[in-house]
């Protein structure tokens, strides 16, 4: 019941206490002055600032590993300078707090695969106005917030493989259910849309029963897999248009009761897929090639900066192995069709 | 004094007397509570329960969950608490990913006692600065939270551990059963029974109850109360370094956000489980329990409808609910015995 | 049965330190934790300035500035709580529930003001509840808050599912981000020197403020010299709870996404800048310029260490660090001087100490 007090003196709390914030000050500031140097500085001096940086939806994806590899080739190639920075979760603030650093730092552009369609426009467009760069890939903004949009494939055409394999692996009747990343993905909703649209329109024995997110986390999507069987018994077949759920949930169904019965088809990387297809779990899926995809958006960044093209439409590019590249309508390019994975192809990639 | 009337001794009533204690206690109440949920989510749905599959996800899921809750009912019982256990787990179940991936050919058990070695050291980390410095563990424990997984998300960079980097073996350990019962499971109930005894019959376990209930009166006492709380972290950590063995075992896939979060499930488990968060009593069975009952609610609730977003909310209005409790019977119990007293 | 002691420690030989009154009024300023904090954050602005590239421009200040508001803005209430000897946890689920409750409300159709005033109010009974289980029910503010940052947390990610609400109204998006007049000080900084104005004087110059720290220091005797210990603490997490939903609305228009994970871990950032600002853990010690020089100090380190493509996990490292070095300093201090004054060593302290 009796509380001990002592005067401590001043000084030797202010001098202790000071130099500890002194020393981690100078420790932090002494390791960013050693790493800053050959990563965030742009080209100094010379005409072009080619610092360009990538900031896909999160870290730790193994779909965008590979795009931002492709990105980081490009950039070598024509001697810019790479670095990637994404929040450790797919939400649309953590996005804005890497770019408005960026726009301190004055890059020259940014390749963003977009965790929202409008909640960073304010962002993006302080970064436009400070002279940077934005273009979208994979996963778009609006159109009036940034330069150019990459598209990995026409939506229509993502959304139509993937229900055809479904129908094609169920028979085309019985239930399904959609196992998406986060709820706000630009690139999910739409697919979603027109998938719903197919269906309703070619599919009619289909019934689409439940949406599901995964938030693009593998725990969370093996997780809502497991609650999806539990919940509709009569599930016959799920779609996941993102990599890290279709690879969840195959985990999943590979120790689980229903393998064979619960059809999974989707978007996926042939290295995560590669043993649910040899032992059954998985049929087929589809893909296009991440690293094109980024390569492509590093080299439409480079055209950006340098004012080669200004992205209206009818713009050409040079895209270097991949030939060259003609921008679209609403500043998009395309990339090219999907390509569909199965037992007999799945051993020629690597990615 | 007033002549207190003896019980008698016959074996009749003192099991009666048995019985009379244990329809009363906590954890009976909450296991009734488990028994509930299940039959309700079963009625909903037999898949629940009367399928290999949903059999063992029922034992498999909380388990890990359950471990950390254990660990937590000790640091709680000593009036403490450590809030970093969800980073531990982060850290060690990238440390499981990253030792096979990097060794190959290291036995399994090596790497068991890896996770728990991590563990345990992280915990008394944390133990040293409170039972030392004498600060609150709540500061500590906040503070090591974001350090631990700020230290796990540097080093895991944007890498991930994929299932297919592990040995069959081990992935096999997350979902194969022993007579339908998940081997997972199986560690964490014989953890469970270990800590169990010990709290109750080891001098070192009952004296943790007392430091709780008044750590003045224990220091006057004599009993080692530094020694005591540094032990109990170390507990603790370790525990939730097994944890997170165990996690990489069922999921296979590990990055860096691990774990994030379930350091206010263990919490919540124990309050529930009748753990007591101004310290000194409750039972480690309670917080099993306690684990066990909203890991299934959390998977009951798509079953009956309700939306999962509401797990969370769920969890919030259990714990208020339970130190509320808590609180109603101790004035109770006080007020009574001051009536007693006064007779 | 009431305990004398801060419920958050849990031990009963608390060690607190003292202004000593003995010694002149340029060395109790000057010498102080809170002077050490104001002498760190120059110290870092400085080398920082030197060391980082891009760190010295407007736009960085700006940013900061805009980035560091919310903690700004919490830790006013935060820090009378903390002296009292309580602790409020879910200060960051109550931003986030009044972020959901301003992205709902303004998706339904109602004015993006009116929608700001109902968040407000859900923001002061979201406090008042937490006052209501401490201080009527009795039940220890460590609890109680855990349980209400799940509860809250919970109810702001359940009423919004993982959808982001993320269409508000243009000019109060750009209102939040102007700045003032041609300089790059953000408008919204006046809000804040307000309410700190506001709360530096209702801690420091009035008799509830003196009423604060008399509680921190012994709530027994507190209550019997007259002061109402149950409502002081009501009303301070009800502010607490207010502050909250305040910088909740800030952080939703700021970023133009309402949440249900808005500003999850927030509450880190504030405590420790509020325990790195000079007040001690233990209730009955500290002073709020201290505590504002603390959250600029983190701010500045993480602006700092973000410019210099350090990663936020880092910065998390280090924050996390400097909570735990910040309690433990003055532990550790405190034992040092007992030892310095054990009988025999050297004894500190003014003339008017001996008696």
């Amino acid at each position: 019941m009796f509380q001990k007090f002592s005067r401590t003196s001043g000084v030797a709390r202010a001098g202790a206490f000071a130099a500890l914030a002194v020393s981690v000050a100078l420790v932090a500031t002494g390791c960013s002055a050693g790493t800053s140097d050959p990563e965030a500085s742009g080209g100094a001096g010379g005409d072009a600032n080619l610092a360009i940086t990538f900031v896909p939806k999160n870290l730790g994806n193994a779909y965008f590993d590979t795009s931002d590899a492709g990105g980081k080739e490009a950039i070598e190639e024509f001697g810019g300078t790479y670095d990637e920075q994404a929040p450790a979760e797919g939400t649309p603030d953590g996005q804005v707090s890497f770019i408005n650093t960026l726009t301190q730092q004055q890059v020259g552009g940014i390749a963003l695969s977009a965790n929202d369609p409008t909640a960073l426009c304010d962002a993006v467009n302080e970064a436009r106005d400070a002279g940077v760069k934005v273009v979208t890939f994979d996963s778009d903004t609006s159109a009036d917030c940034r330069d150019l949009y990459i598209n990995q494939a026409t939506s229509e055409g993502i959304a139509k493989v993937q229900v055809d394999l479904i129908a094609e692996q169920i028979g085309d009747a019985g239930q399904v259910a959609i196992l998406s990343a986060t709820a706000n993905a630009t690139n999910q909703n739409a697919w979603i849309e027109l998938m719903k649209a197919d269906l309703e329109a070619n599919h009619p024995n289909i019934e689409l029963v439940d949406t599901v997110y995964g938030d693009d986390d593998d725990q969370t999507s093996f997780d809502k897999t497991e609650a999806l069987l539990q919940t509709y018994p009569d599930l016959k077949g799920i779609i996941s248009p993102t990599t890290v759920g279709i690879a969840a949930a195959a985990r999943y169904l590979q120790t689980s009761d229903f393998k064979g019965k619960v059809q999974l088809t989707g978007l996926g990387t042939p290295n995560q897929m590669r043993d649910y297809v040899t032992d059954g779990t998985v049929t087929a899926f589809a893909l296009w090639n991440p690293a094109d995809l980024g390569y492509l958006a590093a080299y439409a960044t480079k055209a950006l900066i340098e004012g080669t093209i200004t992205g209206a439409e009818g713009d050409k590019f040079d895209a270097g192995k991949l030939g060259e590249y003609t921008v679209d309508a609403d500043g998009t390019v395309l990339l090219g069709d999907p390509y569909t994975f199965n037992k007999d192809n799945i051993g020629d990639f690597d990615f | 004094m007033t002549t207190t009337t003896q019980p008698s001794t016959s074996t009749g009533s003192r099991l009666l007397q048995g019985l009379g204690s244990f329809a009363r206690a906590r954890e009976t109440a909450i296991l009734l509570a488990l028994v509930i949920v299940i039959a309700i989510a079963t009625i909903k749905n037999p898949n629940f329960v009367f399928s290999n599959d949903g059999f063992r996800n029922l034992l498999l899921t909380p388990s890990i969950i359950m471990l950390m809750a254990v660990g937590q009912a000790v640091v709680i019982i000593t009036r403490n608490v450590d809030l970093s256990v969800g980073s531990t787990l982060g850290l060690t179940a990238y440390l499981t990913g990253r030792l096979f991936i990097d060794v190959p050919g290291i036995p399994i058990i090596v790497v068991f006692i890896a996770g728990i070695a991590l563990g345990a050291f992280l915990g008394l980390i944390n133990g040293a600065l409170i039972a030392f410095a004498k600060v609150p563990a709540l500061v500590i424990t906040l503070g090591t939270l974001y350090a631990y997984r700020g230290i796990n998300v540097l080093w895991t960079g944007s890498d991930r551990i994929n299932a297919s980097d592990m040995p069959k073996p081990f992935l096999a350990l997350g979902t194969q059963t022993i007579l339908y019962i998940p081997i997972l499971t199986i560690i964490a109930v014989i953890v469970l029974i270990v800590a169990g005894w010990y709290l109750r019959n080891i001098r070192g376990g009952r004296e943790l109850y007392a430091i709780g209930s008044d750590p003045a009166a224990a220091n006057l006492y004599g009993l080692k109360v530094t020694q005591r709380v540094l032990v109990a972290f170390v507990v603790c950590g370790a525990l939730a370094g097994l944890a997170g063995v165990l996690y990489t075992a069922r999921y296979g896939t590990v990055n860096s956000q691990a774990g994030a979060g379930y350091e206010l499930d263990a919490v919540g488990a124990a309050v529930i489980g009748g753990v007591a968060i101004f310290g000194g009593s409750g039972t480690v069975w309670g917080a099993a329990i306690g684990a066990y009952l909203l890991l299934t609610i959390n998977r009951a609730l798509p079953i009956l409808g309700v939306q999962d977003f509401w797990q969370r909310a769920v969890v919030g209005i259990l714990i208020i609910g339970a130190i509320v409790l808590d609180r109603v019977l101790a004035v109770r119990t006080a007020r009574k015995l001051v009536e007693a007293r006064d007779k | 049965m009431t305990t004398t002691e801060s419920v958050i420690t849990g031990n009963k030989t608390t060690v607190r330190t003292y202004k000593d009154y003995g010694r002149p009024l340029w060395r109790r300023l000057l010498i102080s934790r809170e002077a050490a904090v104001i002498g760190a954050l120059i110290l870092v602005l400085i080398v920082s300035n030197s060391t980082v590239r891009n760190f010295g421009t407007p736009i960085t200040f700006y940013y900061l500035l805009l980035d560091v508001l919310p903690i700004l803005l919490i830790a006013l209430p935060m820090t009378l709580i903390i002296i009292t000897g309580e602790i409020d946890l879910s200060v960051a689920s109550t931003m986030g529930l009044s972020s959901v409750v301003l992205g709902i409300l303004h998706q339904g159709g109602l004015p993006i003001e009116q929608a700001a005033l109902v968040a407000l109010v859900v923001g002061a009974v979201a406090g008042a509840i937490n006052g209501f289980l401490i201080t009527v029910v009795g039940l220890p503010s460590l609890a109680v808050t855990i349980g209400t940052l799940a509860l809250y947390r919970g109810l702001a990610v359940g009423i919004l599912g993982t959808t982001a609400v993320t269409d508000f109204t243009k000019s109060w998006k750009d209102f939040v981000k102007s700045k003032i007049g041609d300089s790059s000080i953000p408008t919204v900084i006046l809000i804040f020197i307000v309410l700190a104005i506001i709360f530096i004087v209702l801690l420091h110059f009035t008799p509830f403020g003196r009423g604060v720290f008399a509680l921190g220091l012994n709530d027994e005797a507190a209550k019997f010299s007259g002061i109402n210990v149950e409502r002081t603490k009501f009303i301070l997490f009800v502010l607490s709870g207010l502050i909250s939903a305040l910088a909740g609305i800030y952080y939703t228009l700021r970023f133009g996404t309402a949440r249900g994970d808005n500003a999850t871990g927030l509450e880190l950032s504030v405590i420790a800048a509020v325990l790195l600002g000079g007040v001690s853990i233990f209730g009955g010690r500290g002073a709020l310029p201290g505590v504002i020089a603390g959250v600029l100090l983190i701010g500045t380190l993480g602006s700092a260490l973000r410019l210099a493509s350090i990663t936020s996990d880092v910065i998390n490292i280090i924050t996390g660090t400097l909570l735990v070095l910040s309690v433990v300093s003055t532990s550790f201090l405190a034992w040092l001087h007992k030892k310095r004054t054990k009988p025999g060593g050297k004894k500190t302290g003014s003339p008017a100490a001996k008696s």
